[in-house]
């Protein structure tokens, strides 16, 4: 299922990279004490460091690097037990130090490896290039006055971490694809919220094409703070065409940033590369190198919660799950934990079947998050034993569901109110059964002359009869008995 | 001129423990001896009524028995680069008019906290920038001394202005910084000791950056005992500074022991220079012999990356300092001048709050870090740091301090070497290469020259050992029975 763009002269395809800005979860910022809660007043959560008040000096959070090294392992990747950080210099209003810290040449984990989960079930493995710890910057805010801008420094200093994949996706849907499994590691992990609607998890893309059954790398372009999958996706698809249409006119692409206009569903020119930033990054002297011991790896690497990818596999080999379906369980951390708490102790696939076939449906309607299930996992847990013991039939267990949405009884609660109860008694149903093939004869006859999906007419009837409550098992097993005997 | 402001700290220490003098009665002296010295312009900012009200609560605590130790109800004065709270803090620059601190470095933190009493705040070169003092936005500092011929000299730099206090007696010592010699060389211009600390032995948090990785306080004072004395309540592991060594402090003024026998005293080759001034290679000879005739073994070292160290060090210091720097763009404290648009407010905030020298070392700096240029510069040059770093270890195997002059000139007057950047850079080439290696060294005065200015010898030491550089330097203090006698009447 190649992505291509039909050109003037041949095929192209599509080469994409990733940059993936994480924020770390910490109490605190990555070189100072100030606390990183989201949506405080302006300029609140700031120290004399984020400041960049004279004399002061960055000191490391540990933890925001112990949340560096559980999101490393977590990427299959090296952990660098040597690492460097290093000044980007560049001058912005929302930059008070005038340098972002950052690493350059000597990030804190190397290379790596990321699986994508595709639609269609196969997975792909993408190679990630690195992660490493930086600043983020503060917020410059242009339009509460007519002249000037206003600054807000609480993000100023806040830990990221930039996770820089190879250029190893070819299609938007794997762009995608890379997105939602990053955000659902670090979600598994703990160490970023993912929540890319407020910022925390935020993009670049680099784009480049080349024709089919080339191998070079052309020239790219990076389409900067890009902070959604749907827009990530769009980017791509914008900005591939735009590429081709550049090449077919016989011009050359230009490595340049570009910013995205979600509006407009297009790309533009932000800075060409005679403008680039000269970072001059260099060490940051006001820092000691960060250096490990295996003994810290291995005590991270003992204390890491089970991954989706090592869930996935689970599901498959020791619930029966098809990869879909275990992929689908697993991409989101809270949605697995729902249900693994509706699986436990019962049948995991009829489990996966009511997750994933009946409330999937019922939360992306109503547009809500599995945390937000108007049932929880326990009702649901309780609802599959009401059929697996026989109390109410696969029938009836939907319609007790409708109810439980509604209501958010627990389900045995609505069986015993409205008498849904399975009939199991075979007296009663033989009443009904021996009613249904009374009432039609001519059904009989055709019955009796080879139709025998006419029995389902019978099926019915009785279903009917009994308002749906009689087990379809013993009516099925009375009817063929009666009707062949 | 009152008797008061001849003490120095170990005298005044035991005339206050003993009753015979009160902080305030020291404050006040040193006060007027400030007022009566202001042409030489070594404050920036004098903080009078603080200073009373610290004496005051020094005579109190002592009243108590209370006493904080040596340090306390002694008036110092302060580097105008540590950040003071509540106290304008300049670093000698127009950028930072009316900045005030709401923090206290942690080195006046531990000064204060020792009961130290700070007269004002001192000039010098703009972010410690210079070897002369005469880079400042709040002017040229002259110092005390004055030439034979009348005229008026420079007190070295970039503390030029503590140094100037301490040798014109308007503080009983002061507080510098040294990133390439800036407390050792005017310390030998003034005739006055000044002791930089192995790098990471004072917390830099607090003090306005010029190259983090060069940047180190210290003291400046009149005797070598006050200098293991002020250094003691200066010093100390800081969390707050992630490059402060996490190491005890010793009893520095215990390491004053006077007996250097057996210790053994390298003299560099490399630091004979073409061209050296006799008199300073005269003076050079004459503590080498003062250091044999007290028991101590000469021996001849080399140290054969000398001579590239001076401009390892430009292009290192400025490197790091067009960063440093890079945070005063009159967008959150100090001058704004505003534009038309961020870049022009930038341009001309920074165009007019930053003076020529400042200018020249973040261009310097910026062009050694572009891309092109990096690897042949900074890379290069941190290479060649670490093969300087290696020749004084290597030194360090066989003697146990090594003795050299401070700077290559006494104080030259006011107006020379200040339209050949390269010549005022030279003034540090003695003192440069310690620095790169991040070790301890003092100035202390040894003598005076044909002209009568007094000339430097500076001791060098193995990492944090402050102690050896501090015994061999009273011993040396002692053979030279310097006085101090600068232009300030006695």
């Amino acid at each position: 299922m190649s992505y291509l763009i039909k050109g003037e002269t041949c095929d192209w395809e599509v080469v994409i990279g990733l940059e993936v800005h994480c924020q770390v979860i910490s109490e605190s910022k990555l070189f100072s004490g100030a606390s990183t809660l989201f949506g405080g007043e302006p300029n609140t959560h700031v120290s004399v460091v984020d400041a960049a008040m004279p004399g002061m000096l960055p000191v490391i959070n540990e933890e925001c690097v112990r949340q560096a090294i559980r999101t490393g392992l977590g990427l299959k990747a090296k952990i660098n037990k040597t690492s460097v950080f290093a000044r980007k210099n560049y001058f912005y209003a929302d930059l008070p130090q005038g340098y972002q810290i950052s690493q350059a040449d000597k990030p804190i984990v190397g290379a790596g490896t990321l699986t994508l989960d595709m639609p269609d079930g196969t997975s792909r493995d993408v190679g990630i290039e690195r992660l490493h710890l930086e600043q983020d910057a503060g917020k410059s805010m242009h339009d509460q006055d007519p002249k000037r801008s206003f600054i807000d420094l609480n993000r100023c200093g806040v830990a990221l971490m930039e996770v820089v994949s190879d250029p190893d996706m070819r299609s938007p849907e794997e762009a995608g694809a890379f997105v939602r499994k990053m955000r659902s590691i670090v979600r598994y992990l703990g160490t970023c919220d993912g929540n890319m609607d407020q910022g925390s998890m935020r993009c670049d893309v680099n784009v480049s094409v080349r024709p089919v059954g080339s191998d070079e790398l052309r020239t790219r372009a990076e389409t900067k703070n890009v902070n959604s999958v749907r827009f990530i996706m769009q980017v791509i698809e914008f900005e591939a065409k735009r590429q081709v249409g550049v090449y077919d006119n016989g011009g050359q692409v230009v490595q340049e940033t570009r910013l995205f206009d979600s509006k407009k569903i297009e790309t533009r020119s932000m800075r060409s590369k005679e403008n680039a930033h000269d970072y001059r990054y260099f060490p940051d002297p006001d820092l000691l190198p960060l250096i490990f011991t295996d003994e810290l790896i291995e005590e991270l690497k003992a204390e890491l919660p089970e991954l989706p990818d090592d869930r996935k596999n689970r599901y498959v080999g020791d619930f029966g799950l098809s990869p879909y379906d275990a992929g689908v369980l697993v991409a989101e951390k809270d949605t697995a934990t729902y249900f693994e708490a509706v699986a436990e102790g019962r049948d995991q696939k009829l489990a996966a079947n009511w997750v994933i076939n009946n409330l999937f449906g019922v939360l992306s309607d109503r547009s809500l998050s599995i945390t937000e299930s108007p049932i929880t996992a326990g009702h649901l847990g309780e609802l599959l034993d009401l059929i697996s013991d026989d109390t109410i039939s696969n029938k009836i267990a939907k319609d007790v569901f409708e109810v439980m949405l509604e209501t958010g009884e627990a389900p045995a609660k609505i069986v015993e109110d409205r008498g849904l109860k399975q009939i199991t008694d075979t007296g009663a149903i033989e009443a009904a059964v021996d009613a249904a093939i009374a009432a039609g004869p001519n059904q009989v006859e055709q019955y009796k002359g080879g139709n025998e999906k006419i029995l389902g007419w019978f099926v019915g009837q009785v279903m009917k009869a009994t308002q749906g409550k009689a087990n379809p098992g013993q009516v099925n097993k009375l009817l063929k008995e009666k009707l062949d005997g | 001129m009152s008797d008061l402001t001849k003490l120095t700290i170990a005298q005044a220490r035991d005339k206050l423990a003993a009753g015979e003098c009160t902080s305030v009665e020291l404050t006040q002296a040193y006060l007027k001896a400030m007022e009566a010295g202001r042409d030489l312009n070594a404050f920036i900012t004098e903080t009078p009524e603080l200073a009373l009200q610290r004496a005051k609560a020094s005579d109190d605590r002592r009243a108590k028995g209370e006493s904080l130790g040596a340090m306390d109800g002694i008036p110092v004065a302060i580097k105008d680069l540590f950040c003071t709270d509540g106290v304008l803090t300049t670093a000698g620059s127009h950028i930072l008019d009316g900045f005030t601190p709401a923090y206290e470095s942690t080195v006046t933190a531990n000064l204060r906290d020792a009961g130290a009493v700070m007269l004002g705040k001192t000039n010098l070169d703009e972010f410690a920038m210079g070897s002369a003092n005469i880079t400042s936005y709040y002017g040229e500092v002259k110092n005390p001394w004055v030439g034979a011929d009348g005229k008026d000299l420079v007190p070295g730099g970039s503390s030029g202005g503590s140094a100037a206090a301490v040798a014109g007696r308007m503080a009983m010592a002061a507080t510098g910084t040294d990133t390439g010699g800036s407390i050792r060389q005017p310390a030998s211009f003034c005739g006055i000791t000044g002791l930089k600390p192995t790098y990471g032995r004072c917390s830099r948090w607090g003090t306005i950056a010029f190259a983090s990785s060069l940047d180190q306080a210290g003291p400046m004072t009149q005797t070598v005992r006050d200098a293991a004395i002020m250094l003691q309540a200066m010093a100390g592991h800081d969390a707050k500074d992630s490059t402060s060594a996490p190491m005890d402090v010793p009893d520095f003024e215990a390491a004053l022991t006077g007996d250097i026998k057996g210790l053994k005293i390298g003299i560099p080759a490399e630091y004979k220079m073409d061209g050296m001034d006799a008199e300073i290679q005269a003076l050079w000879d004459q503590g080498i012999e003062w250091l044999k005739a007290q028991g101590a073994e000469v021996v001849d070292i080399s140290l054969p990356h000398t001579k590239y160290a001076l401009p390892t060090y430009y292009i290192v210091a400025p490197a790091e300092a067009s960063a440093n720097l890079a945070r005063y763009d009159g967008v959150r404290y100090g001058l704004r001048v505003e534009g038309d648009s961020l870049d022009d407010m930038y341009m001309n905030t920074r165009g007019e709050g930053f003076g020529h020298e400042v200018k020249r070392r973040i261009l310097m700096g910026t062009y050694v870090l572009s891309s092109g240029y990096y690897d042949a510069y900074y890379i290069k040059a941190q290479k060649v740091r670490t093969l300087i770093a290696a020749d004084f270890t290597k030194a360090f195997e066989d003697v146990d301090a090594i003795l050299t002059p401070t700077a290559p000139s006494a104080a030259f007057a006011l107006g020379e070497k200040q339209e050949d950047p390269v010549a005022m850079y030279l003034n540090d080439v003695f003192t440069v290469p310690a620095s790169l290696a991040g070790l301890p060294g003092i100035s202390i005065p040894a003598g005076l020259n044909a002209a009568g200015l007094p000339l430097g010898l500076q001791i060098l030491g193995r990492p944090f050992d402050e102690e050896t550089v501090l015994k061999v330097a009273g011993v040396l203090e002692t053979s030279a029975g310097f006085t101090l006698h600068s232009g300030v009447e006695d």
